[in-house]
């Protein structure tokens, strides 16, 4: 058939499986809004208050449902907007589609209005880019992008459709999808070295990361934990690949992690990583790293192999595909003595930090679970409430956990709640926000509110820029060089001002009645929870530091 | 070849914004460029690049990583010297008087030069050849003043029958 570039657009994103995009209007995409028009029954689309907004919850709708997220957005403004939420979404391997316009081919490169150069720009945070120049190849690059952002290691791919190409007129057919394959170029003699690596292993330590949660490898990961008998450390990214429930589970390791599982982390004499890339946060000094283990390394991108740890073992490919190859091989044996002193480890009961605060964070996350289940979707922002989330909310399936890793962009969270919750079917969920992060893209709410999204944000009010006033507590003596934030934003009114419901909770009572009504509002509602100011993260080891550096209050 | 140096010989798709992509990667992952020369290949869809970097074993087993994951490089190959055909391209204008006309004109045949531009006060010459001999040229020429001088990167093909193009097919 003949179709106009923008029906090619919107044809192809359908063939491609896509049935919801995130975005917002504008000059150079007038044509593609207008076929969004006629197709309002085949896609949905959610306008949000801000690209970048737009941007973060096609990244978390991917994360969710692993499909890939799509974002349409103008030139000019429209796609600068969007560079944070591709970065975000580049570091933390999210499969994201974006769409911009772009001026007429023969306005290109004259500076005319709200011309940028957006594959220029993003070159460098995404997989590929595109600048289409000939509407008949638009069709099979709108595929290849499709491709490319979910094959192998994945990520963002953004397409730039000047305006006249998507009004020129090509043929059109749509074509059968190309799945992706689930890839494993481990040799057999790396898959014989892994075994014998864990079978000599007297102390092993599976590390998992954002590669296990992608690739669904949760149940292969925890047979291989009871079949060898090894504890299970994560990175940030990796918190919801298994359990919280599982006995082997020890939680987040790291920079920020969890007492037990940095230390057995650091006293491992085999490391078993699976699908990380040893992000400093997570290995401190990585001249210590290996001192006392050997490392296997599972990865599907061959590029993160020796790229931060030298390995011992190394074995490409899809993380679930590897690990069952592995359990093809690897024999049952238990490791009794590391065993028990992984459980002493565990025993060593985490410190609070401020003794006397009336409501502590690790109290909230604890009475907020109570009224979430294994599968609601939680988003953070960014910051010690991030950290907090990621410490003591125990998340039990995969896909569950959204939050800005690579990056660390505040305001990731808004706009994460919502692509979340789209892609949930609706269903409620949950923002650990802070007051700054939610300070960056709260005119999301508005978003929130206009689709009736059943939102639970609490906002960790401390009244400060929490985790950079920590690192002047601890490296610049205290001081607090513009970190107290002394705003009179009343968060109560904001919400209602949006169209929210919003509450306040000053204790754990006014919490629990502030989530009893949130848990049962329709759309959105915020609870301001008011919490001391000198709360801190611990653990924390100092940058480029080791467990012998550790601070534990 | 100097201290650490490697050549990498990279084809890629020939269109518009590759060479960005390329170069882009080696800035932004902190890996310095010696030399880079690009040109379209017998098959015009695809075009070579032949760099010249400098790192140690990990540095090259990333760069080589790192490129292989742009779409628009279909193959990479890292370049023995030893099996490797490396041409370096140098045009001099060097500063000549009557006296010592005859002796660079020597020193040109020597190093298998050749004068393009002759002037009563300058003679340009064209030299070709690996970089040691280029340098050691270039010194010897510097006695009697160098006006302008302009250097082209390294090209390098593999010694031998095949065709680095053809074996991607
Ligand atoms: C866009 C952006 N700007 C700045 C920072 C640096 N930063 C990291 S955490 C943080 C404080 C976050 O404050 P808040 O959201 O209130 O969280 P809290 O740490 O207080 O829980 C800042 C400013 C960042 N991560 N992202
Ligand atoms: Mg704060």
């Amino acid at each position: 058939m003949k179709a106009t570039g923008t029906k090619v657009i919107i044809e192809t994103l359908i063939e491609q499986g896509c049935d919801t995009v995130f975005g917002y209007p504008g000059g150079a995409v007038l044509s593609i809004y207008d076929e969004l028009y006629g197709h309002s029954d085949r896609i949905r689309h959610i306008t949000c208050a801000h690209e970048q907004g737009a941007a973060h919850a096609a990244d978390a709708y991917s994360r969710v449902t692993g499909k890939v997220g799509v974002v349409i957005a103008t030139s000019g403004p429209g796609a600068t907007n969007l560079v944070t939420g591709i970065a975000n979404a580049y570091l933390d391997s999210s499969p994201v589609v974006a769409i911009t316009g772009n001026v007429p081919l023969s306005l290109l490169g004259k500076d005319s209005f709200q011309e940028v150069d957006i594959t220029g720009i993003t070159m460098p945070v995404t997989k590929h880019n595109y600048i289409v120049k000939d509407v008949n190849e638009l069709a099979n690059l709108i595929r290849e992008a499709f491709f490319i952002a979910q094959s192998g290691r994945p990520g963002p791919v953004l397409i730039d459709v000047p305006k006249d190409v998507q009004t020129a007129v090509c043929d059109f057919e749509h074509k059968k999808v190309i799945k992706k394959k689930r890839v494993c170029s481990a040799t057999e003699e790396q898959l014989l070295k892994a075994t014998e690596l864990i079978s000599q292993s007297k102390k092993p330590y599976i590390y998992c990361g954002g590669g296990a949660v992608i690739s669904q490898a949760g149940k292969e990961i925890a047979k291989l934990a009871e079949r060898i008998d090894s504890p299970i450390g994560f990175s940030m990214m990796g918190l919801s690949a298994v359990s919280a429930d599982n006995p082997y589970w020890l939680g987040m390791t790291g920079m920020h992690g969890r007492f037990a599982s940095t230390k057995a982390h650091s006293e491992a004499d085999l490391i078993i990583a699976a699908g990380v890339r040893f992000s400093d946060r997570a290995t401190g000094n990585r001249s210590k790293y290996t001192q006392n283990a050997k490392v296997i390394h599972i990865d599907i991108d061959p590029a993160e192999i020796n790229k931060n740890i030298e390995t011992h073992c190394s074995l490409v490919g899809d993380v679930g595909t590897v690990v069952t190859k592995l359990l093809d091989k690897v024999e049952k044996k238990t490791n009794t003595q590391w065993m028990d002193a992984v459980q002493k480890m565990k025993d060593l009961k985490e410190m609070r930090s401020c003794k006397d605060s009336v409501m502590h964070p690790e109290d909230i996350i604890e009475k907020v679970m109570e009224y979430t289940d294994a599968s609601t979707i939680v988003a953070t922002d960014v910051g010690q409430h991030q950290m907090w989330v990621a410490q003591y909310y125990r998340f039990k399936k995969p896909r569950t956990h959204l939050t800005s890793g690579g990056l660390g962009a505040m305001g990731f969270g808004m706009g994460a709640a919502i692509g979340g919750c789209v892609a949930s079917g609706g269903k409620r969920t949950v923002l650990f926000t802070g007051d700054g992060s939610f300070g960056m893209n709260l005119i999301e709410l508005a978003t929130a509110v206009t689709y009736k999204l059943p939102l639970v944000i609490l906002i960790f009010n401390n009244g400060v820029l929490g985790m950079v006033r920590q690192w002047q507590h601890a490296f610049f003596d205290s001081r607090y060089s513009h970190t107290t934030l002394d705003r009179k934003t009343d968060f109560v009114k904001l919400a209602q001002a949006f169209g929210a419901s919003g509450y306040r909770a000053t204790d754990i009572k006014t919490l629990d009645e502030a989530l009893k009504k949130a848990f049962s509002t329709q759309g959105p509602a915020v609870i301001d929870c008011v919490i001391d100011k000198e709360e801190k993260v611990y653990p924390m080891i100092p940058p480029e530091g080791s467990i012998d550096d550790i601070i534990t209050r | 070849m100097k201290q650490g140096q490697f050549i990498l010989s990279v084809l890629v798709a020939n269109h518009a914004g590759v060479l960005t992509r390329v170069s882009g990667l080696f800035s932004r992952r902190n890996y310095n460029i010696d030399s880079l020369n690009v040109a379209v290949t017998e098959d015009p869809l695809f075009s070579r690049m032949t760099i010249i970097a400098r790192g140690d074993q990990a540095v090259r087993e990333q760069i080589t990583k790192q490129l292989s994951k742009l779409q628009d490089v279909k193959k990479i190959e890292l370049l023995t010297p030893e099996k490797t055909v490396l041409r370096e391209h140098l045009l001099i204008k060097i500063k000549v008087t009557k006296k010592t006309r005859g002796e660079i004109v020597e020193s040109v045949n020597i190093f298998r030069g050749r004068v393009v531009d002759f002037n009563i006060d300058a003679l340009t010459v064209e030299v070709t050849g690996e970089s040691d001999k280029l340098d050691a040229f270039i010194k010897f020429v510097s006695q009697f003043g160098i006006l302008e001088m302009c250097r082209a990167g390294a090209l390098a093909v593999k010694r031998g029958a095949g065709n680095d193009n053809k074996e991607e097919e």
